[in-house]
């Protein structure tokens, strides 16, 4: 289909369905808005039924259940169970944190096709400090080991930053031993709650480095083992990430509440009025909103964006980023070197040289914090 | 490097997890895998159409040689990597 504005959309690849925001983790560099949606707002079980027919019917081909943690919904069953029934391939990114045999099995029985467990580090005490929950490591090899024994495909979520890459050989070895597929190195992007501890989470260059060499030499090694896919820091970047791959090129995503947004961070950009999918279908939100149509494609970039060869390689790269660190959602993302902005990330570059101060945990309003659940 | 080396002899399959079909909103054929998700042109596709857990790699060279009237070496130079490519992604398996 083609825009008034000439753009050629096409459909979506994947839904990112955001069940909750409740979590039992309280993990520093949560990638959710600072303001969570609360339980009392979260979409029903026929709502999502319905949204998830929508999305197939568009041309979504794979929906990632997430949140918050999926496992606080009580119809999650429910839940996969129809999204596989119209055809969607699902996953499930979780904490593990209260998954049982039992659930699992029912979870496989209605279609689940594919587990991503979180892993806050290697060694248990310092995993739990930083998922600010006692036990958390125990309950991620057991259930690991559940997912393997139903024969699912097991990919490791490894989020890595200063505090914790140099466990990153023990991670690596920790995922083969859990009998993962495939593992995942996310070095921390810096939005929300990240953001504010990026003092505490931002590598140092050397440490960078050593992490590229150490996954590199771990692949070898491992091949035909375990797949690792690795995300480089958007701040040691010579060129911006092409974020979901271009603003609504690829990507739908509903937070808890049912707005609709082209990422997951979109709500942190002002004066955008998300469309939810009570007032609009996901068709028509993806084909005509004027939201998801205001970064698609190249016509809304300034210099050194449109000029640029490789525009429609990096799409200007993340919107949210550019916003949060230049206060203008329409600029260059300061992470390419062409950016008028790059310096914004040398400073914290620089600063990352220094003592790293304390982060500090996610808060979850909404949720009263048990002191069991308190670790330092 | 310990990765399976895949040769004539080798027969594959898709992963359990991994789906091979076609996507009626595209009119185009689609692997989906765990977080992969994969676009094939329309030579992967007629390479993917043999996969069936049966053939082995060298049956299907020659199916193709035949079929596109083209040497065997040119095919199998195709083949050979991007087979072995969905292997170590595990998205084939022997």
């Amino acid at each position: 289909m083609t825009s008034p504005m000439g753009v050629n959309i096409e459909p979506p690849l994947a839904l990112l369905a955001e069940l909750t925001h409740r979590c039992p983790l309280r993990c520093p560099y949560c990638s959710n808005p600072l303001e969570l949606s609360r339980a009392s707002v979260e979409l029903d079980t026929e709502t999502w039924r319905r949204v998830f027919g929508e999305a197939a019917a568009l041309g979504v081909l794979q929906v990632h259940f997430s949140g918050g943690e999926p496992l606080v919904r009580r119809d999650l069953v429910d839940l996969v169970a129809d999204a596989s029934k119209v055809g969607l391939y699902v996953n499930l990114i979780t904490s593990g944190i209260r998954l049982d045999a039992e659930r699992l099995a029912r979870l496989v029985e209605g279609g689940l096709e594919h587990v991503q467990l979180s892993l806050q580090d290697s060694d248990p005490v310092f995993g739990d400090r930083i998922a600010g929950f006692a036990g958390a490591q125990q309950a991620k090899r057991e259930v690991a080991a559940l997912v393997c024994a139903a024969g699912l495909p097991l990919t490791v979520n490894a989020v890595v930053h200063r505090q914790n890459l140099r466990h990153l050989e023990n991670i690596i070895d920790l995922a083969v031993t859990l009998g993962a597929d495939r593992l995942e190195v996310a070095h921390v992007q810096y939005y929300g709650w990240a953001l504010a501890n990026r003092a505490a989470l931002l590598p140092s260059r050397e440490q960078l480095d050593t992490a590229t060499a150490t996954v590199e030499a771990a692949r070898d090694r491992l091949a035909g083992r375990l797949v690792i896919d690795y995300v480089v820091p958007d701040y040691y970047a010579h060129r911006p990430k092409a974020c979901m791959g271009g603003w609504g090129r690829r990507f739908l995503n509903i937070t808890p509440a049912g707005k609709v947004l082209p990422c997951h961070a979109a709500e942190t950009l002002p004066g955008l009025g998300f469309p939810t999918v009570a007032e609009a279908s996901l068709a028509e939100i993806w084909y005509h909103s004027p939201v998801f149509a205001r970064f698609r494609g190249t016509a809304w970039m300034a210099e050194p964006c449109r000029s640029c060869e490789r525009r429609e390689i990096d799409w200007g790269g993340c919107r949210c980023q550019a916003f949060a660190l230049t206060g203008d959602a329409a600029r260059t993302d300061p992470a390419c070197a062409l950016s008028p902005d790059h310096g914004l990330l040398a400073a914290a570059r620089h600063s990352a040289k220094e003592a790293a101060p304390d982060f500090v945990h996610r808060r979850h309003p909404a949720v009263p914090q048990r002191p069991s659940e308190r670790v330092s | 490097m310990n990765a399976p080396r895949i040769n004539g002899d080798a027969v594959l399959r898709f992963a359990p997890h991994a789906r091979f079909r076609f996507d009626e909103v595209r009119q185009a054929w689609i692997v989906l895998a765990p977080e992969r998700l994969l676009l094939p042109d329309e030579h992967a596709v007629e390479i993917l159409r043999l996969i069936d857990g049966a053939r082995d790699v060298d049956v299907i060279i020659d199916e193709l040689a035949g079929r596109f009237e083209a040497p065997r070496d040119v095919i199998a130079g195709d083949v050979l990597p991007m087979l072995q490519d969905l292997v170590d992604k595990k998205v084939l398996r022997q």
